[in-house]
């Protein structure tokens, strides 16, 4: 992450271009053109500020009605521990991997960091089944009650996320075989991939702890 | 990324690709300027449509009962009213329109951070708002619940009609997002080598500010719009208490963001006519710094105040305390700038000209308003007006005595930047004399019913009410009216109107520094160094210190 931030302030204060080889002859600046640095990742982080926002609310919504609004008779707020805390170990771990994945990818080692993406892929995989087998065995459906409802919809907009993250880890996976799609310096989609997949897997403990542990 | 080289550039990216002329305003321009055009032109068609809507309510109105709609077809024109000014009129003319075309002057930049995105959030919006009206013809009507969607009534209105409103509005809150991200990273990290944050015009400022509310408020909307539908689609029970449902928390989540909107909707506004006011009153603008520092309390505060619209649910006691003295607050910002406003005239050579007479009816509106609005602030009041006309009254003098007169200002002021054309004046003052007259005229009586116990949103009234609505009747339909010369203005203008030059006003923020309108690049060479946007007034003999300065002076 740091080479991309340094080359977008080395943009910021001064083009290598003068200013006015950037007249009418030459298209319209967009995001590729030289006198524009890159400012992907940070428009991705202010994303990631608003999609934070959103389970934000979620998060106030669930802790209020936890709060006032009395369950009916016997149903809890208790739910089976084991299998969401392999998840949180496997996404926590996932995290690291991905991490192994960038810094390999870094030092110029593509065949390696592939490595490491394929197995943050399982993991994000081994992830959804993981979810997917707690669904199944759970005594309450989505309409039961309100917590019924509610813990449905923080895990399965956070399941969104995971399943979005899984595609867009595996495309760059694919992007490390093609050649020059993937270098050490250029490398946009998988830095933009981990900051993403280091806010889910974040977002992720935040849910562990206050729908399972709380 | 690596850097392209320029000849590489030109292969891979051939400037006609953009379509040219005026079909480029019907394309996916990524050009900064055609798209807040784009935003303009789409607003104000919405603008029209919204009015007309206001139309058909007043008309309803002027009589106690409902002899002109039905009350079920009362109730869709008045939440279509609400989603297509708030959604598709003032946020996207305000940040998206008048934000495209001048931030990336203010900042020295040849275009937004994120050009391809940019184009992408106006796109959102078309089909958003066709989408949003056209469930007016749906088979089970159109939403009916107003602006604010409060369950249980929207859970019990026809759900068809409801599920368009929500997906319509998720879109625009998607838009406005897009818009928000690609707004910070332009003024944040495209500046022009040199240019201080603190020398920035203050309508990027006030479009910092504005981009940070978006960022954190609209996505707290739609998530609690997308439990909404599930209510309706679903049949879950988040917002339905007869399955356990909890509709306090509703109203918490939308007014996190919705009252964060109000400000979405007047900071921007309060940003340009801080760039008007120095202009047309040939003074730099006063108190710069304490502009600053108002525009980012108001954002603090704007986001720990929204339970103040809710001091009728059965909030606790204590938040009642707290939500009066944070609302409270705001007025300190606030006034700080409405005195700074005043200070920047004070003494300067106003020129009284169409742009100005609609700055300067802002400044009264909105302290109107505003002095309403701090009212509306202390409990025992706003129990006593709560849900009546005293607050539809309050809002308009925000928005539309607010906000709505300065995009009118704005539009005569960059009218000659945006076409290269002056607007004509004696057609311009004709429209503020209508406008303002009906304006009032339509709102003001609106403090006295609600304070009588008029109630908001209801087709039928007591006959006592009558000749109040008769006479808001009537400045509505001045209102209405008052559009016409605008529109001739506007149209004829862009044919025949007085040539306009680079720089009809003498002002000195970057957008003017270069041709009207402007080249695809903004500039033609180096973008200027303005460090000093308002320096008005140098006394003579005294060496101005920016180049921008010494160029006009």
């Amino acid at each position: 992450m740091t080479s991309l931030s340094n080359l977008a302030d080395s943009n910021l204060t001064g083009s290598d271009l003068p200013d006015s080889e950037l007249t009418n002859s030459n298209p319209h600046p967009t995001d590729h053109a030289p006198s524009h640095g890159d400012f992907r990742l940070f428009g991705l982080a202010t994303f990631l500020v608003a999609d934070g926002m959103t389970f934000a609310g979620f998060f106030a919504a669930y802790l209020t009605f936890r709060a006032v609004n009395p369950l009916p008779e016997g149903s809890s707020y208790e739910l089976e521990l084991l299998l969401p805390t392999i998840n949180t170990v496997i996404l926590v771990v996932s995290s690291l991997t991905f991490h192994q994945a960038g810094k390999a990818c870094r030092a110029n080692q593509l065949a390696k960091a592939r490595s490491w993406l394929m197995v943050t892929c399982g993991l994000g995989v081994a992830f959804l089944a993981s979810q997917m087998v707690e669904y199944f065995s759970l005594p309450f459906g989505l309409t039961d009650n309100l917590f019924a409802s509610t813990f449905y919809a923080l895990t399965g907009f956070h399941g969104l996320h995971v399943t979005l993250g899984v595609i867009c880890i595996a495309i760059v996976t694919l992007q490390t075989r093609s050649k020059g799609r993937i270098t050490a310096t250029d490398h946009f989609g998988l830095e933009a991939a981990e900051l993403y997949w280091h806010f889910v897997d974040g977002i992720w403990v935040v849910l562990y702890g206050i729908l399972y542990l709380l | 990324m690596t850097l392209a080289n320029p000849s590489e550039l030109a292969q891979s990216h051939p400037g006609n690709l953009q379509p040219q002329g005026w079909l480029r305003y019907f394309s996916f321009s990524l050009d900064h300027k055609v798209i807040g055009i784009q935003y303009l032109v789409c607003g104000f068609i919405f603008y029209l449509i919204g009015g007309a809507l206001a139309g058909v309510i007043r008309t309803e109105l002027a009589s106690p009962m409902a002899d002109f709609v039905s009350r079920e077809t009362y109730n869709e024109v008045l939440t279509l009213h609400g989603t297509v000014m708030i959604f598709l009129w003032i946020v996207p003319v305000v940040n998206g329109g008048f934000g495209n075309y001048l931030i990336p002057f203010y900042v020295g930049a040849r275009d937004m951070a994120f050009p391809r995105l940019n184009a992408v959030a106006f796109w959102l919006i078309p089909p958003a708002g066709i989408l949003l009206i056209s469930s007016y013809f749906l088979a089970g009507a159109a939403a009916q619940s107003g602006w604010t969607a409060y369950p249980p009534l929207s859970l019990t209105t026809p759900a068809a009609g409801q599920v368009v409103w929500i997906l319509s509005v998720l879109l625009l809150g998607g838009s406005s997002i897009f818009g928000g991200i690609n707004f910070i990273a332009t003024i944040l990290k495209l500046r022009r080598p040199g240019l201080g944050l603190m020398q920035m015009p203050m309508y990027c400022w006030a479009m910092l500010g504005t981009s940070i509310l978006v960022v954190l408020s609209t996505p707290v909307l739609a998530g609690t719009l997308i439990m909404l539908s599930f209510d309706i689609i679903a049949h879950t029970g988040f917002f339905n208490p007869a399955l356990g449902g909890n509709v306090v928390v509703y109203q918490h989540l939308f007014w996190f963001y919705s009252h964060p909107a109000v400000y979405i909707m007047v900071l921007p506004a309060f940003g340009l006519v801080s760039e008007i006011l120095p202009v047309h009153a040939r003074k730099p603008l006063f108190g710069y710094v304490t502009m600053v520092y108002s525009i980012m309390a108001i954002v603090v505060l704007g986001l720990i105040v929204w339970a103040h619209h809710m001091f009728t649910s059965g909030t606790p006691p204590w938040m009642r305390l707290f939500f009066t003295i944070a609302t409270s607050f705001i007025a300190v910002p606030t006034g700080i700038k409405f005195f700074n406003w005043l200070a920047t005239l004070w003494g300067g050579k106003i020129a009284l000209n169409s742009a100005m007479l609609f700055a300067c009816a802002f400044i009264v509106n909105f302290v109107f308003g505003g002095i309403t609005g701090v009212a509306l602030a202390q409990v025992p009041f706003d129990i006593h007006v709560h849900d009546t006309y005293f607050v539809v009254g309050h809002f308009h003098y925000i928005v539309y005595g607010g906000t709505v007169f300065v995009v009118f200002a704005s539009l005569y002021h960059w009218y000659p930047k945006f076409t290269g054309r002056m607007l004509n004046e004696d057609l311009g003052r004709l429209h503020f004399l209508l406008t303002f007259i009906g304006f009032n005229l339509c709102f003001a009586p609106q403090h006295w019913l609600g304070l009588n116990g008029m109630p908001r949103r209801v087709a039928e009234y007591d006959p006592s009410f009558t000749t109040l609505n008769q006479v808001s009747s009537v400045g509505a339909l001045l209102m209405a009216i008052s559009t016409i010369p605008l529109l001739i203005n506007v149209v004829l203008t862009a044919f025949k109107g007085d040539i306009a030059g680079d720089n009809p006003w003498n002002a000195l923020t970057p957008e003017w520094l270069t041709s009207s309108p402007p080249p695809v690049e903004n500039w033609l060479g180096e973008a200027p160094l303005v460090t000093e946007p308002y320096g008005y007034g140098h006394t003579p003999g005294k060496e101005p210190s920016s180049p921008s300065v010494k160029q006009v002076a």
